[in-house]
Parts: structure tokens; C-alpha cells; sequence
């Protein structure tokens, strides 16, 4: 469960990082904007779940997007450096969390499900928001994975992150692309941002950021620029995280270390293997 | 209004800028000069802020002594962080460094045994009995302010004294910043920032030199952390959190990279930003609830930051050329 919204936001954050070499701290904000998104449009759309996540994806891109013309844009025609990169990045982040606490206040909130019904399946035991959000992050990422895998626009928005210089000689319209993968990237981060707000049952505008570093140990874990790893390192690693603290495996660690171990999977990561559990070995 | 013309709000406001030219002098230093991207640096104000605190009232060490040990303590930390670390790429050192500072935090928060906690230093003694750690600090504070109360009158508070204190430090840790990056081991530093392979090829050891200028850079970071302690009587882990390593970031951004000097004017300028919303107290500000104007002074915050890498990245004293463009 939180290994699908790891991977979804990993997808978008590895897909930035391996084209426009922008370390996005934003993103795990970003997320938090779809979660407050899709919480204003099931209001708007009288409770209706789907309709309001249709929304907060929709919502979620079309920021994505805005940004790389208001911002992103103006710094790559300045051939602007990683270090300029991140901290607008840090910037935009700051705004973003910011407005939310503003517009949305910063007690906790909750999307209109019933917050005790317990579903049993065997031996797990989901509440409503993860019996909901279970199928759907299921679907989508088989979804993503094809998208990637059979479409055009996939085919392009891969070859940019393989090599953007071969991409653009083989006559590939990189401004074009590159809007696209914002697209992507803003409209995955709007789903898991639901879907985050369903899982955690009771959110505040700083989810985002809670999930960010877990998201970047995904896309280490996948290795930067590849949209698959970034998928099966977010599964993995979620997989990890909640595992982590079972008391079969060596008595587990202390759930309150749960975000640490995410922490330690990117430290440890970077140190043996920073390529990434699919990467290629990359020269610099 | 009448904060405004306030002199004590005034040396608060003052002290934080120089506890935060003293922290982000670290910073400066590991990235300005060393070029490292170092998104962890409030851990090592946390490491020595705790370790002070804890030596003090667990062990019943002398504050000096504690607080030196604390300084010493950064060290060995900045090993731990530097040596499996400073050989990754840019952005990868990025992220490390942020899960690092991260960790720090965490362990602070659940150690409660060792750190009081998420309730902070409160704690250190036990649940219930509220422990103090800076009572030597508060005694020197007030026999200083002693002295400078006939000099001074109303003016001399102690936040007025311990400015002069936190300042007095901050210029004399510039002056020694300055002296070290003036030297020969200051240009190769610089000399591995704009290029690795050829300070190498000189038969520099990078690696080595990097290690070094991580650790001056958390020692400072300490140095911080002990001001930060002192000025507070009280403090805990939400104090520690990324925030604060991406304000000192902002610092020697907005005060130029590579510009020592830079650094307290940063410093200046975002305190007195970061202070100043308090007086958008007129319409439409005052419409707002306090809360409202603390994100709005995020809001800002961010906002100067974006602007500041589109139109100005170099910052204000800053030569683009020095600007790390990895």
C-alpha cells in the first residue's frame, strides 16, 4: 500500500531528476496538494470519491505544468545549475505547504469515509480507506507500467530520460515532452496524494513532505531515471518499511522507526550500490 | 507598531541573525569553498545543543567543559556522515545528507531516555522535574550586563548582552574562516570545487580535503547549536527539523556564495524578514490570525528564494563564476 504511492511518486520525482537534473524537494508537497485537491472536489462533487480523485489528478497536472512555464522554464534558458535547481525547489516548497496550511487550515482532516468499518480478508485487516485505495493503486500502477511500456508519448518521455541529447537528434520534440512529463509526473502525484489521504485516514498539509524522503529512497532504490525501477523500488521498499517492524524478523524494529528505515535504505543504498538495484553504471 | 521601535525585540532579532551567520559560516564553508551539498547541516547543531544538554544535567558536568566536549563531538559525527558519503554526486550527497540530518532528528524524538524526547530538554531529568542546563551561561550574562548597565542604561537587557556575546563570536569565527580560505589548504579547496580531477591529478587528496572542511563546517554547526541552546534555556527536536538547514541555505545564497561576509548580511536580511512580518499589522495584514501571518512569512520566504535563483543566483555579494554549476 504505501509501496504503490512510493512508487507512484517515485515515478514522477525519478522522471525529473533523470531529465531536467532537478532534485525536486517540491514533489512530496505537490502530493499534499492533490490529497487537499481531491478533499475540495469530493466536497464540490457531493461526496463523490471518484469524480473529486478525477479532480485532484486533473488539478494536480495542470500546477505541474503552470510551474514549468512560470518557473522551470525561465531556469533552464539560464542553463541554471543543481544547486539553483533545488533550492527553487526548496522555495516552491515552502510557498506550496504554506498555502495549503493557509486555505485548508493546519488540524487534521479526513475524507468523507467511514473511519471504523474494518474489512477482513483473510488474515489482513483493512480499514475502508485502504480497501479503497488498495484496488485502485493496484490498477494504476499496472497502468503506468503499460503507458510506459506500449504508448508513444512513454516511448518518448523514456528516451528523453535515457539520453536527452540522442532523444532530441533522433527528432524527438524535447519542450514538448518535457511538458508531458511534468503532466505525468503532477497527475501520478494527485493520485497517490489521494490515496495517501485515504490510507492515513486523518492528514495535515505536511503528509508531503513526511513522504518525500521515503519517495527519493524509491527512486535510489530504482535507480535515477528509470521509470520501472522507480516503481519497484517504491514497492520494495514500502514492503520493507511495513515489514520492518513485524516481530517475526529479528523482533523488528519499533514502529516509530518505520520512516527511519526508509532513511537508512537510501543512505545504505547510495554508499554500496548508487546506480540503483537496475540502473546502468553511469560515468558521473 | 510599537514593536517596532522596541531595542529588546531588536537584540532578539539580533541574536538569531548571529546565531545563524554562525551556522551558516559552516555552511559556507562546505559549500562555498568545498562545493559540497550539504542538505543536513541542523543535525550537527542538534548534535551539539543535545550534547551539551545532556553532559550538563545527566552527568553533572561543568558547562564549559560540556559545551567544549560538544564542539569536539561534531567531529567524529562528521566522520560518520563524511566518510561513506563525500564520494557520491551532487544531488545523491543531497539526499543523503537530508536522511542524516532526518535521522538525527528521529533518534531525538524516540530516545527518550537519552534526549527527553519529543517534549524536548524539559524532559532530561525525568518526566516532571523541569531540567535547566545554562544556569553558568545566564550568570555570565547577567555579570556582563552588570558591567555595561552604568555604560548603558535600560539598554543593556540580556538579550542586548548576549547579542554583543553571539556577534562578538560570529566575526571572530569569520575572521578565522577568512584566515583559512586565504590560505594554501583554502585554495585547494577551491581548487577541487571547479575541478576534482585536475586538484587530484596535483596529487591533492579530495577526499580528504572535503572530510576536513565537513567537519569545520559541523563544528561550527555546534557552535551554533550551543547558542541556540543558551538563548533558549529550552529546546527540542521540532527545532531541528529541514527547515532549518534550507534557511541557512537561503543565507549564503542570498549573501553570495563564496563571500564570508556574505554570510551575516544574509543573515541580516532574512532575520529581519523573517522577524519583520510581525509588523504587517496594518489592513489588510491585520484582517490575519497569527498563524496566517506565519505562512505568510513561509510564503515569502519561498517566494524570495525562487525569485532569487531566477533573476539573481550568484546572491547580492556573490560572482556568478563561483557559483557551483554542477
Amino acid at each position: 500500500m504505501t509501496g504503490s504511492i512510493l512508487a507512484m511518486g517515485g515515478v514522477g520525482v525519478t522522471l525529473v531528476l533523470g531529465v531536467l537534473r532537478l532534485l525536486h524537494v517540491a514533489h512530496g508537497d505537490m502530493l499534499a496538494f492533490g490529497t487537499y485537491a481531491g478533499l475540495g472536489f469530493v466536497a464540490v462533487f457531493g461526496n463523490n470519491l471518484v469524480l473529486g480523485t478525477v479532480g485532484a489528478i486533473f488539478a494536480t497536472a495542470l500546477l505541474a505544468v503552470a510551474l514549468d512555464y512560470v518557473l522551470w522554464r525561465p531556469l533552464r534558458q539560464k542553463q541554471a545549475g543543481l544547486v539553483s535547481l533545488l533550492l527553487a525547489s526548496i522555495g516552491l516548497a515552502l510557498v506550496l505547504r504554506h498555502v495549503i496550511f493557509w486555505v485548508a487550515g493546519a488540524p487534521p482532516r479526513q475524507y468523507p469515509i467511514d473511519l471504523l468499518a474494518v474489512f477482513e480478508l483473510g488474515p489482513v485487516r483493512l480499514s475502508q480507506g485502504q480497501a479503497i485505495a488498495l484496488p485502485v493503486a493496484a490498477i494504476s500502477i499496472l497502468l503506468v507500467g503499460w503507458l510506459f511500456a506500449r504508448t508513444n508519448a512513454g516511448k518518448r518521455i523514456r528516451a528523453l530520460s535515457d539520453d536527452l541529447s540522442l532523444a532530441a537528434v533522433a527528432g524527438i520534440d524535447v519542450n514538448n515532452t518535457i511538458v508531458l512529463i511534468w503532466a505525468v509526473s503532477g497527475a501520478l502525484a494527485g493520485l497517490a496524494g489521494v490515496l495517501q489521504g485515504l490510507v492515513q485516514n486523518s492528514f495535515n498539509p505536511n503528509l508531503g513532505f513526511q513522504l518525500l524522503l521515503p519517495i527519493f529512497a524509491a527512486v535510489i532504490l530504482g535507480g535515477i531515471g528509470s521509470v520501472y525501477g522507480a516503481l519497484v523500488g517504491g514497492l520494495i521498499l514500502g514492503l520493507t518499511m511495513e515489514l520492518s517492524t513485524w516481530e517475526v524478523l529479528l523482533g523488528g524494529v519499533p514502529p516509530n522507526y518505520k520512516q527511519v528505515v526508509a532513511f537508512a535504505v537510501l543512505i545504505v543504498m547510495l554508499i554500496i550500490r548508487p546506480q540503483g538495484l537496475f540502473g546502468k553504471v553511469r560515468l558521473r | 507598531m510599537s514593536a517596532l521601535f522596541d531595542a529588546g525585540f531588536w537584540s532578539f532579532v539580533a541574536v538569531t541573525a548571529g546565531v545563524f551567520t554562525i551556522m551558516s559560516l559552516g555552511l559556507q564553508l562546505q559549500f562555498g569553498y568545498a562545493g559540497l551539498l550539504n542538505f543536513g547541516h541542523v543535525a550537527f547543531m542538534a548534535i551539539g545543543g543535545y550534547t551539551m544538554a545532556i553532559l550538563v544535567v545527566k552527568l553533572g558536568v561543568s558547562l564549559w567543559l560540556a559545551a567544549l566536549i560538544a564542539l569536539l563531538a561534531a567531529v567524529p559525527f562528521s566522520l560518520l556522515l563524511g566518510l561513506p558519503t563525500l564520494r557520491l554526486r551532487g544531488d545523491y550527497l543531497a539526499m543523503t545528507t537530508l536522511a542524516f540530518s532526518e535521522i538525527v532528528r528521529f533518534v531525538a524524538v524516540n530516545e527518550e531516555g537519552l534526549t527527553g524526547g519529543s517534549q524536548g530538554t524539559i524532559n532530561l531529568a525525568g518526566v516532571g522535574t523541569a531540567a535547566s542546563y545554562n544556569q553558568e551561561w545566564l550568570d555570565v550574562i547577567e555579570t556582563l550586563r552588570g558591567w555595561l548597565e552604568p555604560l548603558l542604561g535600560e539598554l543593556a537587557s540580556r538579550d542586548f548582552t548576549m547579542m554583543l556575546v553571539v556577534w562578538a563570536v560570529a566575526i571572530l569565527a569569520i575572521l578565522v574562516i577568512q584566515h583559512l580560505v586565504r590560505s594554501p589548504w583554502g585554495r585547494v579547496l577551491k581548487a577541487i570545487r571547479e575541478e576534482e580531477d585536475a586538484a587530484a591529478v596535483l596529487g591533492k587528496n579530495v577526499f580528504w580535503y572535503k572530510q576536513q572542511a565537513l567537519a569545520i563546517g559541523a563544528v561550527l554547526g555546534a557552535l551554533a547549536g550551543l547558542f541556540h541552546a543558551f538563548q533558549f534555556s529550552f529546546f527540542s527536536p521540532a527545532d531541528f527539523v529541514p527547515l532549518v538547514t534550507f534557511f541557512a541555505w537561503m543565507i549564503i545564497i542570498l549573501g553570495g556564495t563564496a563571500r564570508n561576509w556574505g554570510v551575516p548580511l544574509g543573515a541580516i536580511i532574512f532575520s529581519i524578514l523573517f522577524a519583520g512580518t510581525r509588523f504587517l499589522d496594518f489592513a489588510p495584514f491585520s484582517l490575519l490570525e497569527s498563524d496566517e501571518r506565519a505562512y505568510l512569512r513561509m510564503i515569502i520566504i519561498g517566494m524570495v528564494l525562487m525569485v532569487l535563483m531566477v533573476f539573481r543566483p550568484q546572491g547580492i555579494l556573490g560572482k556568478r563564476e563561483e557559483m557551483v554549476l554542477e
